[in-house]
């Protein structure tokens, strides 16, 4: 089987996998980092996203033959102590229920906001449309968007 | 063992303790006779002692609140303790919530159904806590040599004001524990209240925000097999032959092999494919191949289906009082409403790692039922009970379908065979096309309206399969259950059967082998619709305002009360514009209202503005945890309403993942507004009242706006 080196959350990891597997179960099963989650495994749901070179990608639809040396950043990497911004304003507005989908919905929007620090209601519409929350925390997350981007300026200046 | 165990003195369990981590934990049985609190170590010796325990102190002051409820979404995890503490006299921040294990005897039973964590249980927990409260209070009375009345407590110590003494609990903990409970406690008063009532955060979202809390797929444990399982797109019948040539070629595949999976009284058959890996095994598992006998089940589709329910609800003989009485009438209404099949689609798909071991049993899954999984298991498994050990893990969503025991019975067969722990993981699509569905549901509804425009006569036939099939010894084969809408039909405000003078419910099973099952509101999700829109469909007739119209009928106070404040927190009364609807619904103890007002876009397409929900579920503890509960609720009704469904074509599922069966996505969600009662009355349930008004108030509104009536669920708004 072939031997991958990865950048994951700024530590090189080798693993050995088939070449098709999915970036998803090469983080979980093989790397042991759960907290990025598999949802539908056809990139429907967003519960597996990930950055993948700064950029969110679905986890589940990526085959570890093409992440090559680009750096992957998952939820764990995202901070080891809830500081970053988004996750500060997930837990101001209470936003999780479930929590499952939480991981994919953080990492879109933490890559949103780094583009787009001053979103309008239909900047965050449209960043977040690729996932899917069964407990319906859309409005939550909407309103933790725009308290991140408060926070992150807060950060800025400080 | 068990007898020697139970003859210990509380001082015998203090020395097995030993002191420096002493504990002390105070437990009812659940019988509400025997208030028998007993002391013990949790960690050392909790699992001999059969005794319900929610709250323990050590000496060091560390104070640990049990959950005995799953946490799905739904908050058990925040509420349960803040009762507790409440009463405790314990602040939030000084304590540690855990997750209880599967234990009937300690905790009573733990399914979880019918949005009961907190209706059901608030009483024996505000007890438990006060008691609790009122030992360390003796204790240190005892201690200081002053009067039990002159002490109080606060945020986890004992005061004494006139001598100006104080002590934390952890340095009572040992005399509290010699103390006989008292029986007779008072509970605090609401007005007094600091830790209920209030919208403190969630102790379990810090957890869900960075990727630690764990859910039942990320259980791991040492020499961990995955199993995938093939089971029969048709539901039911057997293996006929497989070939798994192909599969085992694939490399990390170990076992393929033969697998039953019990959903309460039926027996499904599978092929399991296991491997050292979740990817491995679903590739295996795409070379398998599978012959399946269907022998004695219809391959039946959902036009079939559809025309079998509309023919269903012609059957019942009509009623002579009813028939009577609409005669009578000034007016009459005769329709009809459909509505689909629905999949729970939990964000989590199934799962559940099992290891069969040493006549022992150990279980870690997202689980509704705990202790239906440990009797499950032990009577399938032909292992002790109190050997049957269910670890709980968070749950990513449970919506009524985590409540069956069939996944962990997969895995506990599974490890059984390969003498190893086994995770079976269920995809997207096998949690999608397997079922069990919320059945769809057909209604034909029947109202007459006296001279003043009120509501003489009411009936509601409904068709739908028996929600409770699968608890039949023989499902399928069960003779015409009609176990539903007997007298009574779910959903709808109970003043209306003391305000209207001639109603009649009836329902005819519909027989196809489709496996069902509770879906969040149950019946209220269908029969809500089809009541509400049919309510609101007579106010029209009568040439009422919908709301005055529901005002009229519904006499008791509380439901003045509630459309009081609906109109006021909505501005129905000064609204300007079409395109207001409006539904009441009740179920599991609770009133929910919703308005939804819709309009037309600058496309002409119809589009939701915005949902306004009064939710009245009496004494509550966290109305945050309520928003978000009626949020989520709203949020689901609407995927139901114009989103999605669940076809059958030839006997089999047609919507295998998201792409097909569709979600409301952040573009479909409207503001939503959520206002809580406030009042005295009983608690009600949260998770699953919040749903049911939603879809008859879109329709309603959407009447409102453009004159046009849908009384089929789901329907494409861009379409209206």
């Amino acid at each position: 089987m072939p031997s991958y080196t990865l950048l994951i959350n700024h530590k090189r990891c080798t693993v050995e996998a088939e070449e098709a597997m999915p970036l998803l179960w090469v983080i979980r099963d093989l790397i042991g980092l759960t907290g990025t989650k598999f949802g539908c495994g056809i990139a429907q749901c967003g519960a597996c996203t990930v950055h993948l070179n700064g950029t969110p990608v679905r986890s589940c639809s990526i085959p570890i033959s093409s992440v090559a040396d680009q750096p992957v950043t998952t939820i764990e990497g995202l901070s080891s102590d809830n500081s970053h911004p988004v996750q500060q304003a997930w837990i101001a507005e209470q936003v999780p229920q479930c929590g499952y989908c939480q991981s994919g919905q953080i990492m879109t929007a933490a890559a949103f906001l780094k583009k787009n620090p001053n979103p309008t209601d239909q900047d965050i519409n449209l960043a977040m449309q690729g996932h899917i929350c069964r407990c319906g925390t859309y409005t939550r997350i909407r309103k933790a968007i725009k308290t991140a981007a408060t926070l992150s300026k807060k950060q800025t200046t400080e | 063992m068990k007898d020697q165990q139970d003859s210990l003195s509380r001082r015998d369990f203090i020395r097995l303790s030993g002191i420096s981590t002493l504990s002390l934990t105070l437990g009812y049985y659940t019988s509400a006779c025997d208030q028998t609190v007993k002391v013990l170590n949790t960690q050392t010796i909790s699992s001999v002692i059969e005794l319900v325990a929610w709250i323990s102190i050590d000496t060091n002051g560390d104070i640990k609140l049990m959950n005995h409820r799953s946490e799905m979404g739904q908050g058990t995890q925040q509420t349960i303790p803040q009762i507790l503490a409440e009463e405790l006299e314990v602040s939030m921040d000084q304590i540690t919530v855990v997750s209880a294990s599967a234990n009937p005897k300690k905790y009573g039973p733990q399914p979880q159904e019918g949005s009961f964590s907190v209706r059901g249980w608030c009483q024996q927990l505000l007890k438990m806590g006060a008691t609790a409260r009122q030992m360390l209070i003796m204790a240190a009375a005892k201690q200081w040599n002053v009067p039990v009345t002159e002490c109080s407590a606060k945020n986890g110590q004992v005061f004494h004001q006139p001598t100006n003494q104080k002590a934390g609990y952890g340095s009572l903990v040992e005399e509290a524990a010699k103390i006989k409970p008292p029986s007779n406690v008072t509970l605090k008063e609401r007005k007094d209240y600091t830790i209920i009532g209030k919208p403190l955060p969630r102790n379990d979202i810090p957890s869900k925000v960075n990727g630690t809390a764990v859910f039942g797929l990320d259980k791991k444990l040492p020499g961990l097999l995955y199993a995938v399982v093939e089971r029969n797109p048709r539901f039911r019948g057997k293996v006929k032959s497989f070939d798994d040539t192909e599969t085992r070629k694939i490399i990390g595949v170990k076992h393929v092999c033969k697998v039953q999976r019990a959903v309460f009284g039926s027996l499904y058959e599978g092929i399991a494919v296991v491997a050292n890996s979740i990817w491995a095994a679903m590739q295996g598992r795409k070379v398998l191949r599978v012959e399946w006998d269907d022998t004695g089940f219809d391959h039946v589709s959902t036009t079939q289906m559809d025309e079998q329910m509309r023919h269903n609800l012609k059957k019942p003989a009509p009623s002579s009082q009813f028939e009577k009485a609409v005669k009578q009438a000034s007016d009459t209404l005769s329709v009809e409403y459909e509505t689909p099949y629905q999949a729970h689609s939990c964000m989590e798909p199934l799962n559940c790692t099992v290891h069969v071991h040493d006549n022992r049993i150990d279980v870690w899954g997202p689980l509704q039922e705990a202790n239906w999984t440990q009797a499950d298991l032990s009577q399938r498994m032909n292992i002790p009970i109190e050997n049957v050990t269910v670890h709980m893990t968070f749950l990513g969503g449970g919506f009524g379908r985590k409540a069956f025991t069939d996944y962990p019975h997969e895995a506990a067969l599974l490890s059984k065979e390969l003498n190893a722990p086994v995770q079976v993981v269920w995809t997207r699509e096998d949690d999608m096309i397997a079922g069990p569905f919320r059945p769809g549901a057909f209604f034909s509804c029947r109202g007459g309206l006296d001279k003043k425009g009120k509501i003489m006569a009411f009936q509601t036939i409904t068709s739908t399969q028996w929600i409770g099939q699968e608890w039949s010894a023989t499902p399928y084969a069960d003779p015409e259950p009609a176990e539903y809408n007997k007298g009574r039909i779910e959903g709808l405000l109970h003043p209306y059967y003391k305000s209207i003078p001639h109603y009649s419910f009836a329902g005819v099973g519909n027989r196809v082998p489709m496996p069902v099952m509770w879906w969040r509101s149950v019946d209220a999700s269908t029969n809500g619709f089809a009541c509400e829109s049919f309510i609101d469909e007579l106010a029209y007739k009568a040439k009422q305002d919908p709301m005055d119209f529901r005002r009229s009928h519904l006499q008791e106070t509380r439901y003045q009360n509630f459309i009081d404040k609906l109109e006021a927190v909505s501005g129905w009364k000064s609204r300007t514009t079409k395109g207001w609807g409006v539904a009441i619904t009740q179920c599991f103890g609770s009133i929910a209202g919703h308005i939804v007002i819709v309009s037309r876009n600058a496309d002409k397409k119809l589009q939701i503005d915005k949902v306004i929900a009064l939710m009245d579920c009496g004494w509550y503890v966290n109305p945050d945890i309520i928003k978000a509960q009626v949020e989520g609720g709203i949020v689901m009704g609407l995927g139901a309403a114009i989103f999605h469904a669940i076809h059958f074509q030839d006997g089999m599922t047609v919507e295998k993942n998201f792409d097909t069966y569709l979600m409301p996505r952040m573009l479909d969600i409207p503001e939503i507004d959520v206002h809580i009662m406030e009042n005295n009355e009983k608690p009600g349930g949260v998770g699953e009242p919040g749903l049911p008004p939603f879809a008859p108030a879109l329709c309603n509104a959407i009447f409102d706006l453009t004159g046009k009536r849908i009384r089929k669920l789901p329907f494409a708004l861009d379409e209206i």
